[in-house]
């Protein structure tokens, strides 16, 4: 008996459908997306019953780290046009005798992450390219009373940004006495309202039975 | 959808085979999937939540007299080393400082703080679920964001519960300052705030939890 050849022809999938679907997912997920941004230290935030959301523009965060060191950042407003965070920079400049140039300041306002170092070491930060050489820079801003950078940094923010919305970004180990420290140097600042970002967690209450 | 349809040659007697180009997608699907998995990765769907919170204003006008706080409604939270709370009633009056009053150790879990604070805001904390019960079954016709300004109503109008001073002992952690500004939110108290931690309440700490105290605390004897 002859052997029936089967036709060794590849069967074609028509993928246009798959196709459409994945186009529309991927536009989406590409007009949605807002980056989450590297930060130099992991931070794990404490939990917390809030619903409030984190406002998008005129924030200045301050991120508290495991192992105590204090980070920075501010965004450039509302608009980008208003450029903060290079004025902010200037205006820190002017207090520390620093003259930074126009492709530090660039540097500056593109800088996705937060900072955290003495502003003398600012221009070789901003003039390396290198991310690891940049990361051993970090060693936290100084909030010493003698070197009380912290102080400025906030200053010239509120400076330039007056309607500025201070926000602590603290890991749950971070120990109190820098917490204590940073919330001392806002209250001088007369600085008293403050978000804590916090990661949220349902707790429910039940009254009736802890009556009992 | 791709189709292309190739010209008949002019003036040409052969029929030009119809057929129609199958493109192969399979490149294209395969980089997108690439890129969804990149944005699904890097994007935060969920936007992180702040907690408010606004601290006393630092007095420096001296004629400005601070308001008396009642001492029967006040409770006094020192946020201990490893995540333990030390709590006492009252307050400590300056004559009593050899005299300390016993604190009461407790943890930040359900059964811990929470059940003491819920008894002592017994009444607002009812208020404010009966509130909460009555928005959700419709009886009170209220929109969505008022809600949260009817409650801070209702704990601006109290004056049962109890005043919440916190203060931390300097071994305590930032998460154990959210814990319990987070648990004053659960039970609904209306009157706490943060304060520093008095040197008698450092000692009151480091007794209860066997900590012997740091040489900057104690006075120098000769």
């Amino acid at each position: 008996m002859p052997k029936i050849k089967l036709p060794t022809k590849s069967p074609h999938i028509d993928m246009t459908p798959m196709v459409d679907l994945f186009s529309v997912v991927l536009t989406f997920l590409m007009l949605t997306t807002t980056m989450t941004q590297p930060e130099p230290a992991p931070v794990d935030t404490p939990h917390s019953i809030s619903e409030k959301l984190t406002p998008d523009n005129n924030t200045l965060t301050l991120l508290l780290s495991k192992d105590n060191k204090v980070f920075l950042n501010f965004d450039n407003g509302p608009d980008t046009l208003l450029k903060f965070r290079p004025k902010i920079l200037i205006e820190m400049g002017k207090r520390y005798n620093i003259e930074f140039t126009d492709a530090e300041l660039r540097a500056f306002q593109k800088y996705p992450s937060s900072i955290g170092l003495p502003i003398n070491k600012m221009k070789d930060f901003l003039d390396t390219k290198d991310n690891k050489l940049r990361l051993a820079m970090e060693t936290g801003i100084p909030i010493d009373s003698t070197d009380n950078q912290l102080a400025d940094w906030i200053f010239s923010t509120r400076t330039v940004n007056p309607a500025v919305q201070a926000c602590i970004k603290g890991d749950a180990k971070t120990g109190f006495e820098v917490v204590k420290r940073v919330l001392d140097i806002m209250a001088e600042k007369n600085v008293f309202k403050f978000d804590l970002i916090t990661t949220l967690e349902a707790v429910k209450t039940n009254l009736t039975e802890t009556k009992k | 959808m791709a189709e292309i349809i190739q010209e008949e040659k002019a003036g040409g007697k052969r029929k030009a085979k119809k057929h129609v180009p199958h493109i192969d997608m399979t490149p294209m699907v395969d980089l997108m999937c690439l890129l969804i998995t990149f944005f699904m990765l890097t994007s935060a769907l969920t936007k992180a939540k702040v907690m408010e919170i606004t601290l006393p204003e630092q007095i420096k006008d001296p004629n400005i007299v601070p308001p008396k706080i009642p001492t029967s409604r006040t409770v006094n939270i020192l946020l201990g080393p490893d995540n333990k709370i030390y709590w006492y009633p009252g307050r400590v009056n300056p004559e009593e400082y050899n005299n300390l009053p016993p604190l009461f150790e407790t943890d930040f879990s359900a059964n811990g703080i929470r059940p003491l604070l819920l008894d002592r805001n017994k009444t607002l904390a009812k208020k404010i679920e009966d509130f909460r019960n009555q928005v959700l079954t419709g009886k009170i016709k209220i929109p969505q964001d008022s809600v949260a300004k009817a409650i801070s109503k209702l704990k601006s109008d109290d004056d049962t519960g109890p005043i919440i001073l916190i203060k931390a002992y300097k071994k305590a952690t930032y998460g154990n300052f959210v814990d319990i500004l987070d648990e004053m939110n659960i039970c609904g108290v209306a009157r706490y705030n943060f304060v520093d931690i008095a040197f008698y309440e450092n000692t009151m700490v480091e007794r209860a939890a066997g900590i012997t105290p740091t040489s900057t605390a104690t006075p120098v004897k000769k």
